[in-house]
C-alpha cells in the first residue's frame, strides 16, 4: 500500500468550483511535483466542506487545518511553507495557529457546534471512491437491512424514528412508505430537483456523499418492495449527475446495486433522470409528470403517489435529506436518533445560510436549534455592523420572522405556529438596509414566473399579488390594498392544487403581519424606511 | 459482494486509507523542517522514514513536519510522539532513521543514545 504522509482535501463543492478549486487544485498538483513530493502527498477531491463563504477551502491533514479563500496565487506558499517546512500559512487560516503540529483541527467557526449525521463523510472522504465510503462504515446498514430484517421491520424502525420529510413537507417517512407497501410493481423516486432559492444542501450532498443517498434508496426499496428507483437531479447541477453516476456504476460493481444484493434475493437499480429546471417539477407528481415524458404540471389529489404513482404505480418520492437519513437510523437504531431533536421533529437538519450573514454556508444542526444560536454562533452574525432584520426559513415559500422571534425553536411545529416553515431548510438572512416591500416583489416576481398555469389561485393570484406590491412600491396604493393582499394570499393558500400556490403566500402572510408598520409607511406617509423604493421619499429627508 | 463479512473486509482495507485524516493513528513521527533542519538534511530523512513505512506496511503512523523548535545544532531533529510520551532524536541521518522504525516504533525500544536530554 501506498503511504503517504498528508492527504489535501480539496473542496470541490461547486461554491469552491465557481470560486477557482480546480485552478487551485492544478497548481498544487505542478507544485508539489516541482517540490518532488507528489509521491509523499496525495491531493484528494471532496465535497463541500461547509464554509462556503470562504470558497475554495483546502484542508491539509493529519494536521487538520483549514485554509480557506486560497487562490492561485496562494498555493506556493503552502506547499513551500507548510508541506516543505511544516509551517502552516496563517493568514490564510484565520484562527491564530501556532506554528506547531500538535496544535491540531482548527476549524472555522461554521463548523463548530455542528451535529454532523447526514454530512458526517462530507468532507472527509472522496465521494468518487467508493471503498472510502465502505471505509466509513457505509452500505452496513442496507447489509443489516436485508440479511437480518424484515421489509415491515425495516418500516417499523423508520416510523418509530420519527423521521420526517426533509424537502419541505415533513410528512412522517416510515408512515409515507407504509402506504405503498402493498402492490405488485412499484417505484421508488429521489427527489433531487432542489428547486428552492437559496437552497443548495442536496446538491452539496450529493457531490459530497452520494453513497449515502443510494443506500438510502436501495434500503428504502426494500422496506416498500420495490426494485425500481429513480433520482431525478435537476439539470444545472452537473457535477452531482455526474458523481451520482459514478457512484451508481461504482455500486453496481461491486454488486451493491443490481440483482440478488447480498444474496438475499432482493434486487434494486437505480437510474438518473434530469430535470428541465421548473421550479413546479420539485413538486411530487409534477415530477413524476416529467418522469413519464409528460409537462411537469401536478396532477388531483388523490390518488395519492403511494397508490397511484409512476406510470399508474405505487410510487414513493422523498427527499435527498430524508433518504441519506435513513442508512443511519437503520444502523444505530430510532432510539438514537430520537435522542436528536426535540420530540415531534427528531434528528437534524440540515441548513443552508445566506444573505446578510457572516459566515454562508451549509451547516447540519439538531432541530430545535434557536434562529438566534444559527445566526449568531454558527453563521457569525451580522457583517459590516448592521443589524438583523428579517429572517426567511423554508425558501422562498417560506414564512419571514422579525427579529422578536430570534428565540423560536427551529423545528416544523414550532415555526408552523408562527406562520412560518421549516421547509428545505433555506434560511435567508436580511439586515435593515432591505425593504420589506422590495423583498416581497422579488419573492412574488419568481412564484408569477415559476406558477405552471395548471390551478386557476395560483395562476390568477401571482401577477396580482406583484401588481399589488408594485403599486405599494409606486406610492398608488390604499390602506384597503393590503386586505386585499392578505386575503387573495388566504384564498391561495386553502385552494391551490398543490404546494407551489399553497405555501406562496406564507411570505405574503407573515410579512404583512410582523411589518405592517412599514407597509403602512409606504402606503400612509409615501415613505420608504430602508431608502430602496425610488419612487419613494426616503423617511427623515424632505 | 455476497455477505456483510466481504463488506467489512473491503471497509478495513479501506480504512488504512482514510486512516490519516481521523486522528486515529497510534504513533505520531514529527520531523522538524526549519531552514536549519532543511540546511541539515531533514528532507532526505522524511523520505526515509517514508520509505521504510512503506516498506514495512505499517499504516497507523503519521508522519508530519513543524518548523524550528529552538535547538537548531540539533537538526535534523526527529521527535516519535507514542502513548502520549514524546521522544526527540537529535542529529538523524536517513540511516539512523531508518533504525528508529525498526527499534522505537516496531519493537518499542527507545534508542537511548540519540535522544537529545532536556
Amino acid at each position: 500500500m501506498e503511504f503517504y504522509r498528508n492527504h489535501i482535501l480539496v473542496c470541490t463543492g461547486e461554491p469552491c468550483v465557481l470560486k477557482g478549486a480546480l485552478e487551485v487544485e492544478s497548481i498544487l498538483l505542478t507544485e508539489l511535483q516541482k517540490q518532488g513530493l507528489e509521491n509523499e502527498i496525495r491531493v484528494i477531491r471532496t465535497g463541500c466542506l461547509g464554509p462556503c463563504n470562504v470558497a475554495p477551502v483546502l484542508v491539509v491533514y493529519p494536521e487538520g487545518i483549514y485554509y480557506s479563500g486560497v487562490k492561485p496565487g496562494d498555493v506556493q506558499e503552502i506547499v513551500a511553507e507548510h508541506l516543505v517546512k511544516g509551517r502552516p500559512v496563517t493568514r490564510l487560516v484565520g484562527t491564530d495557529v501556532e506554528k506547531r503540529v500538535d496544535v491540531v483541527y482548527q476549524v472555522p467557526q461554521i463548523l463548530t457546534g455542528q451535529e454532523r449525521v447526514v454530512l458526517r463523510n462530507c468532507g472527509i472522504i472522496n465521494p468518487d471512491e467508493i471503498v472510502e465510503y465502505i471505509g466509513r462504515g457505509g452500505y452496513e446498514a442496507l447489509g443489516k437491512a436485508l440479511i437480518h430484517l424484515k421489509p415491515e421491520e425495516v418500516i417499523e424502525e423508520v416510523k418509530s424514528s420519527g423521521l420526517r420529510g426533509r424537502g419541505g413537507a415533513a410528512f412522517p417517512t416510515g408512515l409515507k412508505w407504509s402506504f405503498t407497501a402493498s402492490g405488485e410493481e412499484k417505484y421508488l423516486i429521489c427527489n433531487a430537483d432542489e428547486g428552492e432559492p437559496g437552497t443548495f444542501k442536496d446538491r452539496l450532498i450529493l457531490e459530497g456523499d452520494p453513497h449515502a443517498v443510494l443506500e438510502g434508496m436501495a434500503i428504502a426499496g426494500y422496506a416498500v418492495g420495490a426494485e425500481h428507483g429513480f433520482i431525478y437531479i435537476r439539470g444545472e447541477y452537473t457535477l452531482s449527475i455526474e458523481r451520482v453516476q459514478r457512484a451508481i456504476d461504482q455500486a453496481r460493481k461491486l454488486g451493491l446495486l443490481g440483482k440478488n444484493i447480498f444474496d438475499s434475493g432482493f434486487s434494486f437499480d437505480v437510474e438518473i433522470r434530469v430535470g428541465a429546471g421548473a421550479y413546479i417539477c420539485g413538486e411530487e407528481l409534477a415530477l413524476i409528470e416529467s418522469i413519464e415524458g409528460k409537462r411537469g404540471e401536478p396532477r388531483y389529489k388523490p390518488p395519492y403517489p403511494g397508490q397511484t404513482g409512476l406510470w399508474g404505480k405505487p410510487t414513493v418520492v422523498n427527499n435527498v435529506e430524508t433518504l441519506a437519513n435513513v442508512p443511519h437510523i437503520i444502523e444505530q437504531g430510532a432510539e438514537w436518533y430520537k435522542s436528536i431533536g426535540t420530540p415531534g421533529s427528531p434528528g437534524t437538519k440540515v441548513f443552508t445560510l445566506t444573505g446578510n450573514i457572516k459566515n454562508e454556508g451549509l451547516i447540519e444542526v439538531p432541530m430545535g436549534i434557536t434562529l438566534r444560536e444559527i445566526i449568531y454562533q454558527l453563521g457569525g452574525g451580522i457583517p459590516d455592523g448592521h443589524s438583523f432584520k428579517m429572517a426567511q426559513t423554508g425558501g422562498t415559500a417560506g414564512g419571514c420572522l422579525p427579529p422578536e422571534m430570534l428565540d423560536v425553536p427551529m423545528d416544523y411545529d414550532e415555526l408552523a405556529k408562527v406562520g412560518s416553515a421549516l421547509g428545505s431548510g433555506a434560511l435567508l438572512i436580511m439586515d435593515d438596509r432591505h425593504c420589506i416591500v422590495d423583498l416581497l416583489k422579488c419573492f412574488m416576481r419568481f412564484f408569477n414566473h415559476e406558477s405552471c398555469g395548471k390551478c386557476t389561485p395560483c395562476r390568477e393570484g401571482t401577477p396580482r399579488l406583484l401588481e399589488l406590491i408594485e403599486k405599494i412600491m409606486d406610492g398608488t396604493a390604499v390602506k384597503a390594498d393590503l386586505d386585499l393582499m392578505a386575503k387573495l394570499a388566504e384564498n391561495m393558500e386553502i385552494s391551490s392544487l398543490c404546494g407551489l400556490g399553497q405555501s406562496s403566500p406564507k411570505p405574503v402572510l407573515t410579512l404583512l403581519e410582523y411589518y405592517q408598520h412599514e407597509f403602512l409607511a409606504h402606503i400612509e406617509d409615501k415613505k420608504c424606511p430602508a431608502g430602496v423604493c425610488k419612487k419613494l421619499q426616503v423617511k427623515g429627508v424632505v | 459482494m455476497k455477505s456483510l463479512e466481504d463488506l467489512r473486509a473491503l471497509k478495513k482495507k479501506a480504512q488504512e486509507k482514510t486512516k490519516l485524516r481521523e486522528g486515529q493513528e497510534r504513533v505520531k513521527i514529527i520531523v522538524t523542517m526549519g531552514t536549519c533542519g532543511i540546511a541539515s538534511g531533514a528532507r532526505d530523512v522524511v523520505v526515509a522514514l517514508m520509505e521504510e513505512l512503506k516498506k514495512r506496511n505499517i499504516t497507523d503512523v503519521t508522519l508530519t513536519q513543524t518548523g524550528c523548535i529552538g535547538m537548531c545544532e540539533k537538526e535534523p531533529i526527529v521527535i516519535v510522539e507514542k502513548e502520549g510520551k514524546k521522544t526527540a532524536y537529535g542529529k538523524i541521518s536517513p540511516d539512523k532513521a531508518v533504525q528508529i522504525i525498526n527499534q522505537h516504533i516496531v519493537n518499542n525500544q527507545v534508542v537511548g543514545e540519540w535522544v537529545i536530554e532536556p
